[in-house]
Order: C-alpha cells, then structure tokens, then sequence
C-alpha cells in the first residue's frame, strides 16, 4: 500500500513532505487520474501521497491593502463563487470552464499550477494577474512570480521540500479580467488554445495590457509587444491591435487537438475575440 | 478504519486512504449504485455529493470522505425521488449507467438553484457523459422535476404508448446490477496483461516463479486456454487468442492473466513480468497493410485481405461516362470508439463436471455460450451466460470480452473470478468502428435522375477479424444509398492491420458509406443547379422499387414521406440561413439533408428469434424474452408487443429475461432486428397463447381477456366464459420462432439481403465559426419510417442518441492506437453540445413486422454526420471529405474556398 499521509497541521505537513518527498495532492483531480492512466499499462503506483486537505489555512481568499492572497487549496468553484473586483473576471471565467462542475468543486488553484500543463486554464489568468507563488518549506518562505514558478512542459520551481500555501494577487485599480477558451466541445475538454488578459484603464485609455496564451506553447506566455501596442489604444480599438508579429513568444506544437498552425490562427482570433470582449 | 458518513449513516470502513472513494463505497460498503466508468474524472458516472456538492467520487481519495457529509444515489431523499420520477417519465434513462451520475449531479444543481433554466441545467450535467440518450431528455426531466411538472404516463402499455420502459425503477434508483456489481465474496480478482506493443513476437520465461514472488494464485497464459485458443464472429474463423501465443498484432492483446486476490494482482508491474519482446515494425492502415512487402498478418489473408465484398447490377462504367453529371471523391473516416460507460465486467463460477456460468455484460448470450464453451473445449450445455444488466453496447458487446477470460480462470482456479476492464483497457482492448478509406463516383442524367454509383471502399478491419465480412458485405448492398440507381458496382475490402480490430458499431458501415455517397448527391444537385432536397426525392427509393440487389420493395418504403414531412422545414431553414448570411460574415449559418436506408437484421443470412410466453396454473403471465435490452428497450417493447398481442395489459405480464439456461434464443442484439424479428416471435407467440385460450372458451376472435388471480375471464359478444387456471393439467405455454424471409446474394449480391428496411432523412442547420473552424449544430429534423412507433417515447430516445452519435462522428470522435485511449483525449459530445431535435414520425407499416414495426436504432444515426457535413458545405463553400471535422481540419480548409478535386483514384483496388 502506498504510504499515504494526511497531517493535520502546515507544520506537520511540511515536515514530511521534507522527510519523504511524498507528492502533495489536494483536490485530486490530477493525481487520481494519473495513478489511473499509469495503473492500466501495468504501473501501479509507489510514490508516497501528502493529502494536503485537512491542514488548516490553506483555503479561502483574504483581500489587503495590497491585495489579495488566495489559498492554495481553494477550488474552482470558490473562486467563481467569491465577491472578487473585476480584475479576477478572466479567473472566475476559467473557474467555469475547468473540467465539469465535478472537477470545479474539487480542482485547486495551486494544483492546476502545480502540474503545469499547458492546457492549464488557470495559469495564463494568473500571469495576467501577475501572481505571485507563495512556497514553504520547513526553513523558509518565498514567493515567485508565477512566470518564474512554471518552468516548462510540466515543471516548477517548486523545490523538494516545499509546498504551495498560497497565490497573492496584486491590487490594479480600473482594471478588468476577460478569458476566452476554445476546445472541440462544449464541457470537459482540454484547451485547444486559450487567451487571458487583464486590461487596466485610465480615463478611457488603456493604461496598462496583460496579455497571455495558454496551450500554444510548453508554458503559457505574455505577448510584451501587444502589452505595448495596447496601452494608449480606446478600448473600441483594441481588437484591431492584435497582429501575426505579436505572438512570436509562442511556440505551438501539432497534437491530436490541433496543428501548430492553428493554434497560431487561432490565437490571434481569440486575442481579437478576448479585447473586443471588454466593450461588449 | 476510516469512519464516513454516507447517505446519514455512519460506517467504519478497512480502506486505503488513497484508494478512490468510489472504489470504498462499491467495495467496502456494497453501495454498487455508484459507478465506475474511467476512474479518471472524465465521465462523472460516479458523480456522488460531497458536503452538498458533486464530486467525482473517483477523484476523491478515501481518507478525504472522512468528516463529510456524502450523498449517494442509494439516499433517501424526496427532492430526489421527484428527479427519479422525472426521469422516467422522461425515458432519461436508457441504458442507465449514467443516471446515478446524472441524478446526483441534477440534485446538486436543484438544491442550489430551485428554477434553473436549460443553460443552468446543462452547465450542471456537463460533467456527466452519457452514450445512449442524446442529453435532451434528460434536461427536460431535470428542468420537469424542478417545475413539478413531471408527465404522467399513459394509462395502458398497448402498442403505440409511450410508457415509461418498464425496467427503468432499478435504474433511477442505483439498485440495477450491472457487469461489475456483483460477485461471489470468494471470487478471485483477473488482471489481463495486455501487449504494450502493436506487432511484437515475445517468449515467456519462469512464469511459475513469478507467480510464486508475486504472490499470485496464477499466471495464465496461452498453455491455460483447454480448448481451442481462438474466437471471432465468424463460425469458420477463430482468428482471436484468449490469450497471445508468441505473437501479438496489436497493443491491447491480452498476453497472461493474473490471478489472485485483489491487491495482490493490481500490484503487480507488467514489467517485471517475465516477457522477452521482439519488436516488429507495425502496419497502421490500410495503406501500409496493402503496399506489396507488408508482412502478411494471418496464414489465411494473403495481402491482408480478409474478405471482399462486391455488388453489381447494370453497366456502371458506360453508364457513368455517357452522364450529364458526375461527381467522385475520396472520403476518410476514423476510427470510432463505442464509450459506452460500462467497461467490460464480469464473473465467472464453474461448476461440476464442467459446466460454467458466467455473468457479464453483453449484447448476444448465445455466441458468448458458443465461443465460451469452444474455448474451454465443452459442449455448448454446459456454460451457461446470465447477462447482467448493459451499461451501453452499441455493437461493442456482441464480441466476447471478459467472457473466455474469465471462463479460463475459472477452470483453472476451480472458485469465482471476476474482472472489470478499466476504462483505457476497455479502449484499447475492444472493438471500434472501421475506419474506411472510400472512392466513390456517381453520376446523374439531366433531370438528376440518378443512373451510376461506383464505390471501391477500404475497411481497417484491425488485428482481427471480428465483423470485418459483415462490414464488408453490408457496404455494398446499401452504399448508393436510398435512391433509384440503375448501375451500380460496388466492391469492398475489409483489411487486416496491426490496428485495434475493428467490429460492429451502430450501421456496419453504413454511417462511413453515407458520407460520402451523400456528398456525391449534393455534388450532383450543385452540377445541375437542382435543390438538394429536390435530387433526393427525385430518386427516392419508394414501394414497388427495385434496389440494386435486385430486390422489390413492396411495403413500407417511406422515405418520400420523410422528405415529404421535411420539405416545410427545408425551405424555411434555406430560407433563415440566406437572411442570416447576407448580414453576417464571421458566423455563418448552413443547412444540409441526407438520406438512409438500413436493413433490419442479418445480411441474407438467417437470424431467427424464438420467444415463449407461459400462463401459469397460478395465474403468472411470463413471457420468456431472451432479447438482451442494452438500454434501447426491447424489454419494454417486445412486452408491449406480447401483451398487446395476447389481450392482457402489460401490468400483468413479467418477463424472465435472457439468460441461455431459461429463456429461448432471440438471437443478438444488433443491426437493429430486436423490435422486428424478436417483437415478431414474441407476437407469434402471444398469438398461439391467445388461440389457445379462445379455444378453451369456445370463444370467437374478438373476445377480451381478464386476468384476476388464477382466474381468466375469456369475453365475447354473446357469451362470458371464466377459466380457473388452477384446475388445468398444465400451464398453457406457446413458442414461435420468427426468421425474417431473406434470399441468398449471388456473386454479385443480387437477391434478398434483408425482409425490410428502415428509412430516414435529416435536416442539419448549423452555425460555423469560419475564425475558428469550429462548428455548433444547432438544429437536426428527423424524419423517420419506423414502420410503427410501438413505443414514441422510446423511438425518440434513439433517434436523440444516434443524432448525438452521428454528431460526434462528424465533429469530435478519433480513436488513435496508443493515443486517444481515454475519455479526455477521446471526446464524445457532452450535454452542452446537442443540437436541438424535432422528429416526424412517419408510419409506412411492415408487414412482417410485430403490428407493422421495423428497426429504429441504427437508422437515426447513418444520415446525421452526412446531413452535419452538407450544412457546413452550405455555410462554407468547404465540401469535407475527412471526419472527424475538427476545428483545425475545418478551418485549414476554410482559407482557399472550394479546393481542387481529388484525383479521381483508379478503381482497381477492389480487384
């Protein structure tokens, strides 16, 4: 049987997971699938389990002067459900459209950052957000900037003895959050390509432009050249600024979602889709 | 011990903390009415509340139930009881694997929002999967429930009513028992290794010393199997292993099975199994299997050919060349994975010198018996096969899957065995739809009247040979589709590959042929500036025609009426697409048409169905239905059809259902013939009874029965007669056998193929996004000739369902070897992706069939992806040859307008 720990305290948590380096699971919904996927080509699982889900304080948003800190462990459907400011509409958005309600109601933040898929739904709203990662160890805390926490294809920043406590997002007045997903069916599906952006306003000027991709390249990246070309623009011209030349920090890939190609297409469509969303 | 509290109830379960909770609630604690169906959070059959929440019950670990409140579909509960009610009342229920998912996931959505919308609804549903019903009437009995306006069921069950299905109350309460439900305490658990590799020679080494260092009970492998090593569909090639003998030619082949207690089996890493590959270069489709070095699979294929199938009648090559307009292409379908919900389960108990039973999910009993019994080297007497009930079938579960396994264990371990396929072994192991590689040609006279149709169509009939021949014959038979064509030559080729074996799906090949002879309809409208529902009802196949076999149809040949029934709607959705697309560039809006006909039942071969029927000296009426019901519900309709044909109401009859030590042999459940020859043999039967009794009476024809206690009161116009069961020497007891009338195909599939068929055409509107390439179907109009509707509630759950299957095989659904093995990579359509569906009835009555019915299920699939494809074709210009249709495959063809024509291939490939 796989040794399965389930500690009722961050301390206690932390000091196992520097002891034995078992893998933290909170909602579940990426590691059970796992286990299962590996378990059906004859591959049982061994790696030791950190259930993170009955160690207090890892849930639930508190807001502050300097903004917000959301915990790790606090799921999809909270998120869309909290009194939040329009900054977090592209979050709360992407917390509708992650897996069914089912997953919605179980899926982390943290862990959808943590497995760092590039079809995470979250990851690009949370580099438009410019979160921040907040990892303790038993020594230490720290905090990364998200784009700095996911690494590539898969991988983190987060070291062998660390857990993920929390996000922190910082405070942008006048500022709105839009998101936009495409997949090949309706619920339950893995993006194809997906767009976040938050859009801070000043008067009825862009004032500052975060723009990510998700799914069209081992990580999801912010677009710096349309930030750019953004800030300035009328929200009613913003959906023509988006050009072929702003997505080169992509690097999409063919798979049996889509080709390369279109995900390039698509991106651009979906970044027009996304900015004329935010005079609609 | 982990103590949870489930349904109020405290329980201390011995669990693995990180075992799922799903697996504790079914294992631990008996509650079987949640299920399992990829315990990966892809298809919410375990969907349970959590603290008042849905949750995948197999993404939560055990340990985390601890302390929270968890509903499951075993509660009591009344705002439940209402959504089961609605349920029913709805047929949301078919095969009813999905419904506890489904009912807990409405319970979660009622109690949070007391008036949801349809939105609402399906945002709460869309992380149930469901196979069998199309979504829609679901959604209507959650937002019935929610309402309290859940609909009253008619107040008899005669033929004609549409009754709730009347094995629907287990369903909606979670006490059905399904393949995986239910086993002996003392069962062994089997655990199949199975070939990672797609074409690979292996030795096996010291098997008996990993057994001992695994702890195993047994490591089987080929030396196990007592009979004969092989099954397949065909009755003169077994060409299938149990399990791989040296060689394996495709992953997913079952290698050794592992024995032994649970834990223990699912312990074990394949690789440290003693298994020595040799990896062998692999033929991945037709192509690769047909080029002249390709390694020859099976002694019996020379170049790899299983079979060929060919039809002829006229000079279609003259025929073609002297036409006004020609048309050709070359069209490509994927593979298509059944998903029904329920994986492959089972168990097997053996008996005293021999004899075996087994219980498993499936779709035809008596072949299971046939191939079981062959495989353990015993007379067909003594396996007995107790279908459970069928979580989905779809034709996925007329081959074997757990059943030799199982039965091999069993004799060897002499105790139970029992095995449920996990979701990836399920895809991997089992049967898909053929992918087809189709060049087809067809030509019209000025007034568009159909006079050639050529077809040279590749079949990937996979590894092995399953229904690769029925494929291969049915093809051609129906490949110029519904119409009036003079010359036809159609040839076929089922191929073997090193690809997953592909067998029966819903049509046999049909839905593949339709694409592209469909598109050739419409390519021959736009030559000849004709409307395309216009070309179609010029052609027509109507009563008095002939088909290309050679075949008169003499009765209920409907498809004028369907298109007479959509021609309304035809002009109106033409209409709203021009108004909308003159305004719109982006979301463009098109309408499409397409046509089928199906035949019911076995190609020219005999299908017979025997059904007995029994009044009993203490007044039980049992009816002996042998129909295995896979949620299409033949159990509702063959009991309406008995008791309507017998004159005693439904509630009086109970049925003894399929089971090969009780029940005759209705034959299998496929190729849409249960209504027809099983409702047939059924009202045969009824009919003898019902003789039997008026001759007891001394009573004329028109008399009325009544049934009360062991008293039978036997009325006519002048006088009343009431029998005492009781006192008769025997139970009166009546049996028929129905085997629809059917001539031989000659050589050039000239006779007979089948005593009726089904006819159908349908409307597709939808809206394409020519950005993105993505496609949202947001109309289907059916029109449908189902002879006669016995049951309308039930006739429109399949025709929702085949529309919805027909939707997924045009848009979404790629089986890939090694790729798309699970239920996130492979995607079926959800609740949030169905069109909305009206359907025209239409009732041109089969004489043959049980009071003038015919077969529904395979029909309401076929014209659904060709109709889908004629509306994109419309919104676009784009005309598709490739499915699946998705987003990057559409819009890589969306820059360019209409493309150049394929080279028209050479026809020799079917030589």
């Amino acid at each position: 049987m796989t040794a399965y720990h389930r500690p009722r305290s961050l301390d206690e948590a932390l000091a196992i997971r520097a002891e034995t380096g078992a893998l933290p699971l909170a909602g579940g919904t990426d590691i059970h699938p796992l286990r299962t996927a590996r378990a059906a080509w004859g591959e049982p699982w061994t790696m030791p389990v950190l259930d993170l889900s009955a160690v207090p304080g890892l849930d639930g948003i508190e807001e502050d002067a300097t903004g917000w800190r959301i915990g790790a462990r606090t799921s999809w459907t909270a998120i869309a459900e909290a009194a939040l400011p329009p900054l977090f509409d592209g979050l709360r958005a992407a917390a509708r459209e992650v897996g069914g309600r089912q997953v919605q109601n179980r899926g982390t933040i943290a862990g959808n950052l943590v497995t760092a898929s590039p079809a995470g739904d979250g990851i690009p709203n949370l580099l438009a957000l410019e979160a921040e990662v907040e990892l303790a160890s038993r020594d230490a805390t720290r905090r990364l900037p998200v784009a700095e926490f996911v690494t590539g294809y898969r991988a983190t920043a987060l070291a062998p003895e660390e857990i993920v406590t929390a996000l922190h997002v910082p405070r942008l007045d006048h500022a709105r959050g839009r998101f936009e997903k495409l997949g090949a069916r309706r619920y339950l599906v893995i993006s194809i390509a997906m767009a976040a952006a938050v859009i801070a306003m000043e008067g009825d000027r862009v004032a500052e432009a975060r723009i990510a991709i998700g799914a069209c390249s081992p990580v999801a990246r912010r677009l710096p050249a349309l930030e750019a070309a953004l800030v300035g623009q009328h929200p009613s011209e913003m959906a023509s600024v988006p050009q072929p030349a702003h997505l080169t920090p992509l690097a999409p890939i063919d798979d049996i979602r889509a080709t390369a190609a279109y995900r390039t297409d698509a991106a651009l469509v979906l970044l027009r889709d996304l900015l004329a969303g935010f005079t609609a | 011990m982990i103590a949870l509290t489930v349904n109020g109830t405290r329980h201390d379960v011995a669990a693995d903390p990180f075992a799922p909770l799903s697996d504790t609630l079914r294992e631990g604690l008996g509650l079987t009415g949640t299920k399992e169906g990829c315990n990966a959070g892809d298809c919410g059959a375990c969907t349970v509340l959590m603290d008042g929440a849905q949750v995948c019950a197999c993404l939560v670990s055990t340990a985390q139930a601890e302390g929270a409140e968890i509903t499951t579909i075993e509660a009591a509960d009344p705002l439940l009881d209402r959504l089961r009610a609605a349920f029913l009342a709805r047929g949301a229920a078919q095969c009813g694997i999905c419904t506890p998912g489904m009912l807990m996931a409405a319970l979660d959505l009622l109690r949070r929002d007391v008036a949801p919308d349809r939105a609402a609804v399906e945002d709460a549903l869309g992380g149930v999967l469901c196979r069998c019903t199309g979504y829609l009437q679901i959604a209507d009995a959650v937002l019935d429930a929610a309402r309290g306006t859940v609909i009253a069921a008619p107040a008899d069950g005669r033929v004609g009513a549409a009754i709730p299905r009347l094995d629907g109350a287990p369903k909606v309460a979670g006490t059905e028992l399904y393949g995986a439900d239910d086993a002996p305490e003392d069962a062994l658990w089997l655990r199949v290794v199975r070939s990672p590799h797609a074409h690979a020679r292996f030795t096996l080494g010291d098997l008996d010393g990993a057994r001992h260092r695994l702890g195993l009970f047994a490591i089987l492998s080929a030396r196990d199997v007592p009979g004969l090593n092989g099954f397949g569909i065909m009755p003169n090639l077994k060409d299938q292993p149990v399990f791989a003998d040296g060689y394996v030619r495709y992953r997913g082949e079952a290698v050794l099975g592992l024995l032994g207690d649970r834990d223990v089996v699912a312990a074990v890493r394949d690789a440290d199994l003693p298994i020595t590959w040799e990896i062998l270069p692999a033929l991945h489709g037709v192509e690769a299997a047909l080029t002249p070095d390709a390694p020859q699979l099976h002694d019996h294929a020379p170049g790899n050919i299983l079979v060929r199938g060919h039809l002829r009648t006229g000079d279609a090559e003259p025929a073609f060349a002297n036409a006004a307009a020609r048309a050709g292409g070359t069209f490509r379908t994927a593979f298509v994975e059944h998903a029904y919900i329920e994986p492959e389960a089972g168990h097997a108990i053996p008996g005293e010198g021999g004899a075996m039973t087994i219980l498993a999910c499936t779709q035809a009993p008596v072949m299971d018996r046939e191939e079981t019994a062959r495989v353990l080297g015993v007379a067909e007497e003594a396996v007995r096969i107790v279908p459970t009930a069928c979580g989905g079938g779809f034709g996925g579960k007329l081959d074997v899957s757990v059943q030799p396994l199982l039965a091999v264990a069993a004799r060897v371990a002499n105790r139970p065995v029992r095995m449920t396929y996990t979701r990836t072994e399920s895809m991997a192991a089992s049967t898909k739809r053929h992918p087809a590689i189709l060049y087809a040609r067809m030509a019209a006279d000025p007034k568009g009247r159909f006079t050639a149709f050529m077809l040279d169509g590749d079949f990937n009939t996979g590894a092995y040979a399953s229904w690769g021949l029925t494929v291969a014959n049915r093809v051609p038979v129906h490949a110029s589709g519904p119409y009036r064509v003079p010359n036809v030559l159609n040839r076929t080729r089922a191929v073997y590959t090193n690809d997953t074996p592909a067998g029966a799906f819903r049509g046999f090949g049909v839905p593949q042929a339709a694409i592209a002879t469909e598109a050739l309809v419409d390519d021959l409208a736009i030559a000849l500036g004709i409307d395309r529902w216009e070309i179609r009802r010029r052609n027509a196949l109507g009563k008095g025609d002939v088909t290309p076999s050679g075949q008169v149809l003499h009765a209920s040949a409907g498809l004028p009426d369907c298109l007479d029934a959509l021609k309304p709607e035809w002009e109106a959705a033409l209409a709203r697409v021009a108004a909308h697309n003159t305004k719109h560039a982006r979301h463009r809006l098109g309408a499409g048409i397409a046509c089928m006909w199906y035949g019911c039942g076995n190609t020219a071969l005999s299908n017979p169905s025997t059904m007995r029927i029994s009044l009993a000296r203490d007044g039980t009426l049992t009816l002996f239905n042998g129909a295995v019901d896979i949620g299409q519900g033949s159990t509702t309709v063959i009991g309406q059809i008995a008791a309507d044909a017998l004159g005693l109401p439904l509630s009086s009859l109970r049925q003894v259902l399929g089971d090969t030590a009780l029940t005759p042999d209705a034959g299998k459940t496929s190729a849409s013939r249960q209504t027809f020859v099983s409702g047939r043999a059924a009202a045969e039967a009824a009919k003898a009874l019902r003789a039997r009794i008026l001759a007891l009476a001394n009573a004329g024809d028109g008399a009325t029965l009544a049934l009360d206690g062991t008293l039978l009161t036997v009325r006519d116009s002048h006088t009343t007669r009431v029998i005492d069961l009781a006192a008769l020497d025997a139970d009166l007891v009546a049996e028929a056998r129905y085997d629809p009338p059917t001539v031989p195909l000659d050589a050039d599939s000239q006779g007979v193929p089948y005593a009726t068929y089904g006819f159908a055409a349908q409307l597709a509107l939808v809206r394409v996004d020519t950005a993105l390439g993505t496609v949202k179907v947001e109309e289907i109009v059916v029109a449908q000739d189902v002879g006669r509707a016995v049951n309308p509630l039930l006739v429109a759950g399949q025709i929702h369902g085949g529309v919805a299957q027909g939707l997924g095989l045009a848009l979404m659904e790629e089986f890939i070897p090694g790729r798309t093995e699970n239920l996130h990579d492979y995607l079926i359509p959800t609740a949030g992706d169905m069109p909305a569906i009206r359907i025209h009835l239409i009732e041109d009555p089969e004489p043959e069939g049980p009071f003038g019915a015919k077969g529904v299920g395979e029909p309401a699939l076929v014209p659904t992806a060709p109709a889908i494809l004629s509306a994109i074709r419309h919104a676009t210009g784009v005309r598709m040859t490739e499915v699946p249709l998705l987003p990057h495959r559409l819009l890589g063809r969306l820059g360019g307008g209409e493309p150049p024509p394929a080279p028209l291939p050479s026809l020799s490939v079917g030589d």
